[in-house]
């Protein structure tokens, strides 16, 4: 599968494997690392970011393309839509099927709640299904929340809000035991110990793990048991706005049937955004390891609903994506591939960089060595740096990798290439968004009465940058919280009249600031029709 | 010169590059995918296909975001299929062979013709888990059904009827919950956590000042 070139180049890889076994590469210095993301990471590129003109954070940078569909009208903007045939009328409305919102309709649904899902494509065509590497908790002795927190604190730059990170550490431990008396099979020792391994910026070894299908089976679990609770999921469809009443409060949805194009009108007394990721905005035109629906929809209704975003301008770029070949262009590789030993290697088969750096600074250190220092190996669609797996049977025996992470191994076996014998190439892909919608400790947006978000759609709980296995570990966290806070907020609501005012308000702002970007938002879904994949 | 190949989409021919997925070059082609669509790297199971290749006899199956295009191939997606769910709580079922026999009592009419583990995409032995499943033998039946995602296409080659994937859950679910070792350091720290014993010392660190945090946090030592 590999051309003559790589086969090359791997023959240097497997030249120095054996001296390179078992001693570690030297990890960075903090000025370093500052030094290296400034000239190298694209969060640090001005031109892949505009200026946000409107709304609550004007003034702001944010992402080129994240920036217009705030600039953009909404979709409904002259549709007329009558909000006095109500379609749905609950409780708490979650809007989104990944994890956050599953775990949240179970709590609601347990809360005593009447709860409904609604979701873009099915429930689980989400995020939260792709994630392989696993989920942190500190649940070991050595180990402790406040640890996790120095880890993920000092790992997002200083810039998580402590009251969200302390909600996110002390309940962490309280989340693996959900998940586990749900059904959800944890790897673990035959003493019931869990095996956790380390991850990128972390102090201790807490990362959970479900082999590499970690956020599969969380997901398969959630959905199996949303099923039996018979909470409603109405699927293939889109909240495309949010409905306040004349109080200002948050009162429910426009829903939008992405089959036949129909809108429904969707009452609740609270509402969750849940709506996950923006991967499939490319910014930057980088490739992602995103579902189909990671468009920032819930970004964009909040904000044009009012609410504030938080850390909008930071992005996380996962540094190992399948570089090659064309087929997986921007698939993750799991940095478990990393945990159990697998290290970044140029084309001249050195081991450039510690293999388990943060994430942002990994990305920032393969895009150098392929840019700057001229060291990638060259593929159709770029360049990308080895990841030398064979290594990984090597320290801990044959058989490792089919166990450990079988779905890596699955991915390239498809296209005739066999992790255990030979490296596999990376080039970093965009993958997580560390900003969101700004909450308070409770997961209510400070503005917007009875309006929670949770899940990658927040911003603040990671700062400005996530470590691996703490976003599994928020959308359980946070998901679970804001299911239990809007079942107890919806006793005591009481609506007024609902309106969609907001949308006008915002149009004529945007129309004050002069712009006309010539598409409306949210985006729903990507267009690929006609065009290559990305 | 881009090499392409002819693919038949429900029939009707397209000519696309020869290095696509059939996802891809659904969208090459023009289809606005909005079903059969989820993950696009082969974890969701929403893409769930069926071909053939002219003039070849044996129907095949896969996943379109996984699979590569080949010249000939006669391909119809398959993104929903009638599977059956049954519903039950967690906390009143119990391990026990029974409860197969109450929830999925199909599985015991399996005529063993294999037609789900060769029509399965993630190579599982299909056959042998719902074999696991009708003796009881939970943990094995998780076990091998590990990696389902859920796709559907043993179901609708099945001709007992049987929904393998949601066998496999409630096995694997069952296995979590009841079979597997109970974590100890886990129930430990849960409780400590309830019982307050961490909260003045996360208090503490919320508080220090920022440059103290970076301090702490560039020498912390790190689990070898
Ligand atoms: C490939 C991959 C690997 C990862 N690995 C890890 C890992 O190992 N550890 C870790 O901690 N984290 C990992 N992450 C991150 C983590 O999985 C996600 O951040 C997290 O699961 C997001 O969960 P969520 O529920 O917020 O969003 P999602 O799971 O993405 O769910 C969002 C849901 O909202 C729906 N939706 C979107 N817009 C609308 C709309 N307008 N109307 C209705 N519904 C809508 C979507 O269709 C989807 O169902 C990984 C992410 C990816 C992509
Ligand atoms: S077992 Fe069935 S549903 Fe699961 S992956 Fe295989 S064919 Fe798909
Ligand atoms: S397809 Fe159905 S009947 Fe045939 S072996 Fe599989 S489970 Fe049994
Ligand atoms: S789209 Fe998810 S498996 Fe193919």
């Amino acid at each position: 599968m590999y051309t003559a070139e790589m086969l090359e180049s791997i023959k240097k890889v497997e030249a120095t494997r054996a001296q390179r076994l078992g001693v570690e590469p030297r990890r960075m210095t903090a000025e370093e690392k500052e030094e290296l993301l400034k000239k190298f990471h694209p969060d640090y590129r001005e031109d892949g970011f505009q200026e946000i003109k409107v709304g609550p954070n004007k003034g702001e940078k944010a992402p080129f393309e994240l920036g217009t569909l705030l600039h953009s009208n909404s979709r409904i903007l002259n549709v007329p839509i009558d909000l006095n045939k109500v379609d749905y009328d609950v409780d708490v409305l979650v809007i989104g099927g990944g994890g956050a919102g599953s775990s949240a309709a179970i709590e609601a649904h347990a809360a005593g709640a009447n709860v409904m899902m609604v979701t873009k494509l099915r429930i689980g065509d989400a995020n939260t299904m792709m994630a392989e590497g696993g989920i942190q908790a500190a649940d070991k002795e050595n180990d402790s929340p406040q640890r996790h927190y120095l880890d993920a604190f000092g790992g997002g730059h200083f810039a998580a809000r402590p009251e969200l990170l302390r909600r996110l550490v002390m309940e962490a431990p309280d989340a693996i035991q959900w998940l586990n008396d749900l059904g959800v099979m944890f790897d673990k020792d035959k003493d019931g110990r869990m095996i956790t391994t380390h991850g990128g910026g972390t102090s201790r070894k807490r990362m959970h793990a479900c082999k590499d299908y970690s956020g599969a089976e969380i997901m398969r679990v959630l959905r199996d048991e949303v099923w039996n609770r018979q909470i409603p999921v109405v699927d293939f469809t889109a909240a495309v706005e949010l409905i306040k009443d004349d109080r200002g409060q948050a009162a429910g949805a426009v829903l939008q049937n992405m089959e036949t194009g129909e809108y429904k009108v969707a009452r609740a007394k609270t509402v969750i955004i849940a709506t996950g990721g923006a991967g499939r905005l490319h910014y930057q035109n980088f490739p992602t390891s995103n579902h189909y629906g990671a468009t920032a929809d819930g970004l964009v209704m909040g904000y044009r609903a009012g609410a504030p975003l938080l850390y909008q301008d930071t992005i996380q770029y996962h540094p190992t994506g399948a570089a090659y070949p064309a087929q997986i262009f921007g698939a993750l590789v799991t940095e478990k591939v990393r945990s159990v030993g697998a290290m970044l290697i140029n084309v001249d088969g050195e081991a450039f960089m510690h293999p388990l750096e943060t994430r942002d600074v990994a990305a920032a250190s393969i895009i150098r060595e392929c840019t700057e220092r001229g060291k990638g190996i060259k593929t159709p669609m770029g360049y990308g740096v080895w990841l030398d797996t064979p290594l990984i049977e090597m320290l801990h025996g044959e058989g490792t990798i089919e166990k450990r992470i079988p779905a890596m191994l699955r991915m390239f076996l498809n296209y005739g290439i066999d992790m255990r014998k030979q490296p596999i190439l990376v080039y970093p892909t965009l993958h997580y968004q560390n900003g969101g919608l700004e909450i308070g400790g409770d997961g209510f947006t400070k503005v917007i009465p009875n309006l929670l978000v949770a899940g990658e759609a927040v911003g603040g709980i990671h700062g400005r940058n996530r470590l691996m296995g703490n976003s599994l570990l928020d959308i359980i966290v946070f998901g679970r919280n804001a299911g239990k806070a809007a079942a107890a907020r919806s006793k005591e609501i009481e609506l007024g009249v609902m309106n969609l005012d907001h949308l006008q308000k915002y149009a004529e702002e945007l129309e004050n600031a002069g712009l006309h970007t010539g598409s409306v938002s949210p985006m729903l879904l990507p267009n690929y029709t006609f065009s290559m994949p990305r | 010169m881009q090499e392409m190949a002819n693919v038949f989409f429900y029939g009707k021919k397209y000519s696309v590059p020869a290095d696509l997925t059939i996802m891809a070059a659904m969208e090459y082609s023009g289809y606005r995918l909005v079903r059969g669509c989820g993950c696009r790297h082969g974890f969701c199971g929403a893409c769930a296909t069926i071909y053939r290749i002219k003039g070849q006899n044996e129907l095949k199956t896969c996943l379109a975001c996984q699979t590569q295009v080949q010249d000939g191939m006669y391909i119809a997606t398959l993104p929903f299929f009638p599977a059956d769910k049954r519903n039950y709580d967690m906390e009143e079922i119990s391990p026990k062979q029974r409860v197969m026999m109450d929830l999925y009592p199909e599985i015991y009419s399996c005529i063993g013709c294999n037609a789900c583990t060769k029509g399965c995409p993630q190579s599982l032995n299909v056959m042998q888990y719902i074999a696991y499943a009708q003796r009881g033998d939970f943990e094995k039946c998780a076990e091998e059904s590990f990696d389902c995602i859920g796709c559907g296409i043993c179901t609708s080659r099945c001709p007992a009827g049987i929904s393998h994937p949601m066998v496999g859950t409630l096995a694997r679910r069952l296995t979590g919950k009841y079979i597997a070792p109970k974590s100890e350091h886990l129930k430990n720290r849960v409780e400590e956590i309830h019982s307050g014993a961490f909260d003045e010392l996360i208090e503490q660190i919320m508080e220090k000042p920022i440059t103290e945090m970076k301090e702490l946090y560039n020498n912390r030592d790190i689990e070898k």
